[in-house]
Parts: C-alpha cells; structure tokens; sequence
C-alpha cells in the first residue's frame, strides 16, 4: 500500500476500477460466506449424523443440537431481538430526522432499566408488585417511559440542539460523551454494583404448555409486538406523526409548511426514549438484574438491528431487531460450534458484531433500503 | 425605569467598520428573569447532583488552603460562581451597540447564585429529614455533616444560601472589572489551585533539588498550602500578571514574525531547552512523579498515532484501543516465558520490529472493509472490531495462544542493545524509552504534517470530494493514515507490556479509546503541541483509565468528568484547547468571513 503510488497520478479512472481494496472485500465477502455455507453444511450433516464422515472433518466431537434446544434457542433469540428491535426504532427515527447516531441511546435504555429497578423495588417493599403484578407491571412501564422520555428530552436540549447544522461527526463524538456521562452518573449516584429486580410470580417464570415457551418471554414478545403496532398507528396516522415524517424528508420545507421543527424533533425524541423505557422494563422482567453498563452492547445490537432493516425504517428496525436477536442465539450454535471453535457462548457479541460489519460490508443500505433526508441520499 | 432593550435598537446603516458608541449600564432593576432563573436552577441543580455523587465527601481529606478550603469544598464553589459570571454574559452582535456591564449584572449574579446555594440548602434539610439511601448511595450521614458544617441542618441551610449569593456575587463582580483584573484574578485562582494539585511533583522536586525549605514553608505537613503562604503565593502571582501580561504576548508575536532562518533557529531553541528539561529534570524526581511521567508519556504516544487517524485524516476511529492490544498482546506471546504456543523467547526489541509489522497488517485488515463507509458508521464499526479484537483475546477458543482471561504475567524486561532493562520496578527508565519513543513519533508527525501525504490527509479531511476531484485516491491514503496510527499505538502498546509485566484483556476495554479520543480532541485535533498538553493535563492531573492521577481522589469520577469534558467541549471549544490553525478555519469560517466583512477586508476563502 505505501507504494508511491498512493498519491495515483495515473490516467484519470473511468467507470468502476478494482482497487486493491475492492480486491481484499471481495475475497473478505467470498471468505465470510463459505464459512457461513461451511458451518452450516456441517451443522446439517452432524445433526443427519455425528458420525459421517464430512461432519467429523469439521467437527469430531460434535454432538448436534435436540430439536427442544433449537426451538429454545429460536425463542430466546425472538424474544431478546424483540427488545433490541425496541431501541432500534430509537436509532432509526432520530437517524431519519437528524441524521446523525445517537450514540446515548443504549444509555436511555439503561436509564429505563435502572428507573423500573427502583420503582419495582419500592413497589415490592409496600407489597403490592406479588399482591399486583400486572398493575405493578404497568405502573412501572409508565414511569420508566415517563424518565427515558425526559432523559432523551433533556439530551436533545442540552448536547444535540446547539450543534445542530456542524459537520456531521460532531453531533456523534457529543453523543459518545453523553453515553459516557450517563453511564458513570448511574455509577456515582446509584454505585457501581449489580442491582436486581425483586422476584417475578411463577407464572412468568415457568415455561408454559403452550409451546414450551417461559411466561417472561411471551410477555417481553407482546408486549414489544403492541408497542409496535401503537408506534406504527401514532406515525403513520397521527398528524404529528406525519409531521415527522415530513420532517425526516426535508426539515426545511417541513418549516416552511407551517411545522414547528423543533417541537418535532423534541417529539421524536421523546417517542424514542418512551420505547428504549419499554425495552428497559422488559429486560429487566427478563434478566431480572441490571448493572451501569447494561446499555452499551444491546445499545450497539440495536444500531446493527436499525442498520439491518435500512435506517429511517421503522418496520425495518423491528424486523433488523429480530434478526439480530436470532443470529446472535443461533449464529454460534450452528456455525462457529459444527466447525469445532470451542466455548462459542463467549463469542456471542462478537458474532453480534461480525453480523453489524457484515451487513455494512454486503448491503450497507439494509434490507429494505434506507430512508434519509434528501441530502443525506447521496 | 426601563432600560434601553439591545435587540430593539434601530439598526445602524453606513459602513461596518465606523466605531460603535458604547449605551450606558443598564438599571440594576431590569433584568431578563428566565435567563437568571434558567441559570440559576442549572446551577442549583447541578449542585444536588455534585453533592449526591458524593465528590464533596471523597475530595474533602484533601486540602488545597490549609484550615480554609478543601477540594470538597472546592468543587462545590465553582458552579454559582460560574452561574454568576456567565448569566453577565451578552451576545456581542456586530453591528449593535452593547451596553457596558454595571450593577445589574452584580444583581443577576448574586440572585443566581442565591438560587444555586438554595438547591444544597433544600438539599441538607431534606438530608434530615427523609432517607433516600436506597436508590442513592450516597445519602448518608457524612454528607449532611459535611454541608451542614457539623452543625445543625438549618445552620446549614443559610450558609449555603449566603456561599451561593457570595460566589454569584463574585461571578457578576468579574464582569464589571476590566480585562487586567479579570485576568489577574483568573491567574490567582488557577494558581493557587494549580500549586496545591502539584504538591505531590513539586514536594519531590525539592526534595531532588535540595530545596525542603521553600516548601516545607509552602505546604503544610499534611497536605495542602499553609493559608500564609497562599496569600503570598496569590500576591506574587497577582503582580506577575499585572506586570508581565504584557511581555508574553510581546515574545509570542516576535516569534510569530520571525522568518526564516531566525525562525528555526528559535524553534529549535525552544525544543532543545524543553527536551533537556525532560532529560534533566526525571534525575531529581522520585518513583511515583516518574511513574506518573511515564504514563502520561505512554498516552501521549497513543494520543499522537491517534491524532493521526482522526486530527489529520479526520477518520473517527473509536476502536483505537485495538492497536493498543495487539501491540502489548504480540510483545507478550514474543516475549513471556508463559506463551506456551510460540517457544522462542525474543528479545524485546526485536519483538518490537515484529509488533509494528503486525499491528500495521492488523491495521490494514481493519481498515479496508471499513474505509469506504460514512464516517459514522466507520465509526460504529471500528468500535465494534475493538470489542471483536478483546473478546478474541478474552476467548476459551484462543486462551491457547493468548492466555484467555488469565492473560499473560511474567513478561521479561525489555532489554536496550543490552546497555539497560526497562521494567516497571524503575519508572525512571521506563519514562526514558517512553521520551525516546514520544520524540519518535512527534518527528514522525511533524514531517508527515508537512509532507504531501500529510497535505492529501488534511484535503480529504476537509472535503472528500473534492480531494478526490484533485487527483487524491482517497481510499489508499485513508488506509495509509489507519496503518500509520496502528503502528504508532502498537508501540505504546509494547512498552506496556514490558512495563507492568503482565497483560490482560480487561485493560483493554472501549473505553481507553474514548479517553484517548477525549485527551486528543481537549488539547486540540491536528495539533501536535496541543495533543501532547492535553495528555498532560488530563491523564497527569485526572489520570488514564486505570492510572491514578495527581489527583487520585477522583479516581471514581474521572470518567464522568472525561464525559461531561468531551460534551463541554464539543459545545463549547471543538476545536481544542491549542487548535489547529486549519481546523480552526474549517470549524468558524461563517464567522471569521463576518468578522473579515465588518473589518472591510474583501472575503477570503
């Protein structure tokens, strides 16, 4: 590469030429799939039988998966994804009105967490989340999107509005310090430690005969399904929602319109936070324990997920959000582990994270495009 | 009375640059309410929060005047003040007249802040009367005693009331006095509280240079100024900007209009007489300044190779702590006994060849799939291959080769051409190789900044586009800048190895990539000497991810200041403390043409 002819004075190019560059992708996207292919080659042939003879080359001592593992693996990968599908939406509007990551998001996730901490715990001191627990369930859920909503609110005002018009990476270098800030605000104020839920009723504990499915889960599934369907039916039918929309498509002819921007995009912000505030609450139905750095990594899968469906896409974030989910349970299981990598259940992020480059590597539009301000397009 | 309204002034026609009359103070009765409730609550809030991350309780053993004030104390007196100094603040339009600041200002900054000393009164007698401990840690006891001055809560109350209105008080005073003053009065504070942060390095160099008397004179046996010699310490100083505010401004625009051979020959002057002060003075300091020495050295190696990638190429690289870790984990494998893969054992330095090599391959393994994305989602993405590369190194699969969570311990010194071993039991070694390698890379910048590639990074920088429309083949120089920054964070990540002797992959978290992106983007993008201030400044006073500090009761807040500071300055300053000519250009030009417009000048791109 350092050759000199970095600073190329070659005849001028025409038309698409390969560069070296272009070269090593092509042989990185050619590598990627046919260890995709491999591994899942592999992982059919082990699960026909361990002991033919293309399944012992790559693996010798695998044992395949029971079709009650695959099946647990698929729900728990659903069920997370939905939740990762719920911050995505977060990245994906705000994406679509401002144009820019906002990289706190994951932290207004974790603010939800922590809030419905709190709030479940003091319910359960006064007894009423075992003698309540759906009416606790709600109350907390409407607290939390109450905080994220503020949260997000309060960000906007603070970091992301003065910078409003600068060059696009510095709106994302603020946001990075405000994730930071958040992160270690929860560390000084609430201390550095693991903090749990109080304990859930059994029901949603123990898996049920429908399906063989664990309550917290078709919980965390519906619970998500409904707030989409709510966030759907408030942007596509409402008239904010339309004056969203509008602002995502061109924020100065919105203005000249008659739509107040700012108030707009205050509003955006707020939608977004009151779904990270869900997805907070459900994870911590679902985990049950919470801890200063719970935002980070969901907070990066759900900006792989938004990528995923085409950022400035809200059906495409859920759908990125579920397929993230799945890859991330099922990826390790039926790729890495059929070729013989040992402890894949570590290797969970990085997959999350391979599958973020991988996408931005083979479609970085996404799987069912972007939508972006008209000036972002090109 | 009401006072002339600035905005509703007729608008002045006629040529800019004509003198504007200055419009007399306004009365000390008209004031713009919500701007001072606004800053005042700020203030107020802010306070609480402070108060409730418990920086007042941990911060108060140490002191900076000896009976009077301590940090705890101190950083509770910063926010009405600043509340108090910033609500004078008025926006200069060009063009229309502004009035000259007067009482009211003092008004405003006194009622300012009265309301921030009212939201740690509310604070201490709410302390007594509810207990919050549950969600917030930190509501105990210490702290109502530590704002109720061990006396009752009410007692407590009032005082801060009246701290608060005295400090706003003072803020909106130091708009009213002129320039010299302020300045003098900003000399004094930074001076003061400067002294008492350094205790620690200027103890030691006293001792080393035989000088015990001066401050054992200075500072007080346990800690802290003696309040007598702060006083004489704030006069002096208070002279000495009086009297030679002048002069520095003087030397600095001689040695702007230098040329020439004159010209280098002061530069050169300037950097030989600094890096024998580098050289000379490690001799008459002790371990513990030099161990602080040899980390802030080892930040700033990693400071400059990334203010390569993001300062001169301007690539947003958040994985930077990648390098870092390929750097120390292939010193590691070369060199420890305990790497059961790789049985050879090298020396360091030629490990040292090896580790540049592979960090610059590992640089261009990352860097090709992402150089073609929008800067953001390179961003994102090389954030991601950073936590790729430390969960690798963190792995069951590959704990043959790297150790697993158990990491590598027992890495061997690092031997120079056989003439020393550089290990941590003497930092003063240590912060030798770190200088040599520091003097390295800041040549390695330097004559890169100048170069042509160094010319192509900043065009590309500035607009892709058209840097590519000039005949730049964008992809491969941005390459070039990743490999580059890789190599220069590998070797910082080599002298790690050798100088705590072990490596694991938990100091290799993201977040040394931002502190090094915050440090980088403090001192000021694209500028050598600011990168290198900012290291000085941040990780010598505040400390590095997992390095105390000067200041090492902050060790639980130094990443929520790294935060707030990232936020501040992006707000505030983005271009840094000591910025970039350039980048300065590209980050102001609306304004430096309007300012260019006022002064009559034609506009100039």
């Amino acid at each position: 590469m350092s050759q000199p002819g970095v600073l190329s004075r070659k005849a001028p190019r025409t038309g698409v030429s390969k560069t070296g560059v272009d070269w090593f992708l092509t042989v990185m996207r050619v590598a990627t799939l046919t260890l995709i292919c491999v591994g899942l080659l592999a992982f059919i042939a082990q699960e026909i039988n361990t002991n033919n003879p293309f399944a012992r080359w790559a693996n010798p001592d695998a044992t395949g998966l029971t079709g009650e593992q695959f099946w647990g693996l698929i729900v728990s990968g659903v069920s997370q994804g939905a939740m990762y599908g719920l911050i995505a939406l977060g990245y994906s509007m705000v994406y679509g009105v401002l144009g820019f990551i906002n990289f706190a998001h994951g932290e207004v996730f974790m603010v939800g967490a922590m809030t419905g901490m709190i709030t479940s715990n003091k319910l359960a001191d006064a007894g009423l989340w075992e003698s309540n627990f759906v009416g606790s369930l709600v109350f907390i859920i409407v607290i939390s999107i109450l905080v994220c909503a503020l949260t997000a609110v309060i960000m906007e005002r603070v970091a992301y509005r003065p910078l409003r018009g600068s060059p696009r990476l510095i709106p994302l270098i603020t946001s990075i310090g405000v994730s930071f800030f958040l992160q270690n605000a929860s560390v000084v104020l609430l201390g550095p430690g693991a903090k749990s839920y109080p304990n859930v009723p059994d029901w949603v504990k123990s898996k049920h005969t429908f399906l063989e499915i664990e309550g917290a889960r078709i919980l965390v599934i519906l619970v998500a399904a409904v707030s989409m369907i709510c966030l759907w039916y408030f942007v596509e039918r409402t008239k904010t929602g339309k004056a969203m929309r509008a602002v995502a498509e061109d924020a100065e002819i919105a203005e000249l319109m008659g739509i107040n921007v700012n108030r707009t995009i205050v509003k955006v912000f707020a939608l977004g936070g009151a779904m990270a505030g869900m997805a907070g609450i459900l994870w911590g139905i679902l985990f049950r324990s919470v801890i200063h750095t719970t935002g980070f990594l969901p907070g990066i899968k759900a900006f792989s997920a938004a990528v995923v469906g085409g950022i400035g896409h809200l059906g495409g974030a859920m759908a990125g959000g579920l397929s993230i989910g799945v890859a991330e349970s099922v990826g390790p299981l039926v790729i890495l582990e059929p070729l013989g990598v040992s402890g894949v259940s570590q290797l969970r992020d990085a997959v999350a994270f391979a599958v973020l480059i991988g996408v931005l590597l083979l479609r970085p539009s996404g799987l069912f495009g972007e939508r972006l301000p008209a000036e972002d397009r090109t | 009375m009401s006072a002339p309204r600035v905005d509703g002034l007729p608008q002045q026609h006629g040529s800019p640059t004509q003198q504007m009359p200055l419009v007399a103070p306004r009365s000390a009765f008209a004031h713009d309410w919500t701007r001072i409730a606004r800053m005042g609550s700020i203030a107020a809030f802010g306070q609480v929060f402070i108060a409730l991350s418990n920086m007042p309780v941990r911060l108060d053993e140490r002191l900076i005047i000896k009976p009077v004030l301590s940090l705890g104390y101190l950083v509770l007196l910063i926010l009405p003040f600043a509340a108090g100094y910033r609500q004078g603040h008025q926006i200069r339009r060009e063009g229309v007249p502004t009035y000259s600041p007067g009482l009211n200002e003092v008004v405003g900054g006194f009622l300012c802040g009265a309301l921030a000393g009212a939201g740690l009164s509310l604070l201490t007698i709410l302390l007594t009367h509810f207990d919050l401990r549950d969600p917030l840690v930190n509501w105990s006891p210490m702290l109502l005693n530590l704002l109720s001055f061990d006396n009752s809560s009410w007692f407590g109350g009032v005082i801060w009331l009246a701290i608060g209105a005295a400090m706003g008080t003072a803020g909106g005073l130091l708009r009213l006095v002129g320039p010299t003053s302020r300045r003098a009065t900003i000399t004094i504070v930074l001076a003061v509280t400067g002294a008492a942060v350094l205790e620690s390095v200027v103890v030691d160099l006293a001792e080393g240079l035989g000088l015990e008397p001066l401050t054992d004179r200075l500072y007080h046996r346990r800690g802290g100024i003696n309040w007598n010699s702060a006083l004489g310490l704030a006069g002096l100083c208070g002279l000495l900007a009086v009297t030679g505010q002048g002069r520095l401004r003087q030397a600095k625009s001689f040695h702007a209009q230098l040329q020439g051979k004159q010209r280098t020959q002061a530069n050169g002057g300037l950097i030989i007489l600094t890096a024998t002060l580098l050289i000379v003075l490690p001799l008459f300091l002790g371990k513990l300044t030099n161990e602080l020495l040899a980390n802030v050295g080892l930040f700033v190696l990693l400071a400059l190779g990334l203010n390569i990638v993001v300062g001169l190429a301007g690539i947003l690289d958040l994985g930077y702590v990648a390098f870092f870790a390929v750097g120390s984990y292939t010193a590691a494998v070369l060199t420890s006994a305990t790497s059961s893969r790789i049985t050879p054992e090298i020396p360091w330095l030629a490990a040292l060849i090896v580790v540049v090599i592979l960090t610059g391959l590992v640089g261009l393994f990352i860097g090709a799939p992402v150089i073609r994305m929008r800067g953001d989602y390179l961003a994102i993405v090389t954030l991601g291959f950073g936590e790729i590369i430390r969960l690798l190194f963190l792995s069951d699969w590959l704990s043959g080769w790297f150790g697993g969570a158990q990491g590598f311990t027992k890495i061997p010194a690092a031997g120079i051409f056989g003439l020393t071993e550089v290990d941590g039991t003497d930092p003063r070694r240590v912060f030798y190789l770190v200088l040599a390698f520091c003097a390295l890379a800041i040549y390695v910048s330097w004559r890169l900044e100048r170069s042509r590639l160094g010319r192509a990074w900043m065009a590309v920088r500035e607009d892709e586009t058209v840097a590519e429309a000039m005949g730049i083949n964008t992809v491969n120089i941005k390459l070039l800048a990743f490999v580059v920054g890789a190599m220069l964070g590998s070797l910082s990540g080599a002298i790690f190895a050798a100088k705590v002797g072990s490596v694991f992959p938990s100091s290799f978290q993201i977040l040394v990539s931002i502190v090094i992106l915050v440090v980088v983007i403090f001192g000021g993008m694209g500028n050598i000497v600011g990168v290198i201030a900012g290291a000085a400044v941040l990780i010598g006073v505040l400390g590095g991810p997992k390095q105390p500090g000067l200041l090492a009761e902050f060790a639980e807040f130094k990443l929520l200041i790294y935060g707030a500071l990232l936020i501040w300055m992006m707000l505030a300053k983005p271009e840094g403390l000591i910025p970039n000519v350039r980048r300065t250009r590209e980050l102001h030009h609306h304004e430096m043409a309007q300012d260019a417009w006022l002064q009559g000048q034609p506009p100039r791109r």
